[in-house]
């Protein structure tokens, strides 16, 4: 077997940027990709998660699926923190487009605007789309 | 840095082209590819928008994805070049990432 460059022997850390473009129940994505970054971070990999167009609808406030019986992971992303991925990014144009405030948002964000967005995403290694 | 955005779907039944124009920096580029070409055909209502994007971005369209879609190289837009697959590998390794924009 080749053996593993010294350099490497912590593992290897990439900056992943997570883009969230759907609402979250209507398909399975935002449950997905919520599941994907959870993987990344249990790999200690750089976790960023943006939301924009209609995935800025993933982080309401006050969802209940209790009467469409499925999960939900909304809740789960105030547990993120847990797992070291603090960085989340909306936005700006797809809130206002959708008249959401930042007070209507149940995790603590960086709202950015979509140029702030494009220059991020220019800092990642891997970007992955849902 | 580079990013190498991805387009493929219509651009009429959503908006991936519009968000990718959106977030798409100076020097990066779209590559339209599926359902994705329509947005590079000439002669659309979206043709204000590629050619106002077109001084910051670069356009590609794969070939193949025209051909089977019944549109010919000559009908996509003069800012649109148009790719083979072997030229959709060589635009993914000379940017930095890409980004699939669904």
């Amino acid at each position: 077997m080749e053996e593993i460059p010294e350099e490497y022997e912590g593992g290897i850390v990439k900056k992943f940027m997570y883009v969230n473009r759907r609402a979250p129940h209507g398909t399975i994505y935002a449950q997905e990709s919520l599941e994907v970054v959870l993987v990344g971070a249990a790999f200690d990999q750089e976790v960023s998660i943006v939301f924009m167009d209609d995935g800025v609808y993933q982080i309401l406030k006050d969802q209940d699926t209790s009467a469409i019986g499925t999960k939900n992971f909304s809740k789960t992303f105030r547990a993120l923190e847990m797992y070291d991925v603090e960085k989340l990014y909306v936005e700006r144009e797809s809130m206002q487009a959708r008249g959401i405030s930042e007070d209507d948002l149940n995790v603590p964000v960086e709202v950015i605007t979509s140029e702030e967005i494009g220059r991020l995403m220019e800092q990642h290694d891997v970007i992955l789309s849902f | 840095m580079s990013i190498l955005h991805t387009v493929n779907k219509s651009p009429f039944e959503k908006n991936s082209l519009e968000t990718c124009l959106r977030i798409a920096m100076e020097g990066s580029s779209v590559l339209f590819i599926e359902d994705g070409v329509y947005g590079a055909v000439d002669g659309t209502s979206l043709n204000g928008k590629l050619s106002d994007a077109g001084n910051r971005l670069k356009f590609y369209a794969l070939g193949p994805d025209l051909k089977a879609r019944g549109l010919s190289e000559n009908s996509v837009m003069n800012c649109v070049e148009v790719v083979d697959y072997d030229g959709f590998v060589d635009l993914v390794v000379r940017h930095d990432a890409t980004y699939a924009c669904l």
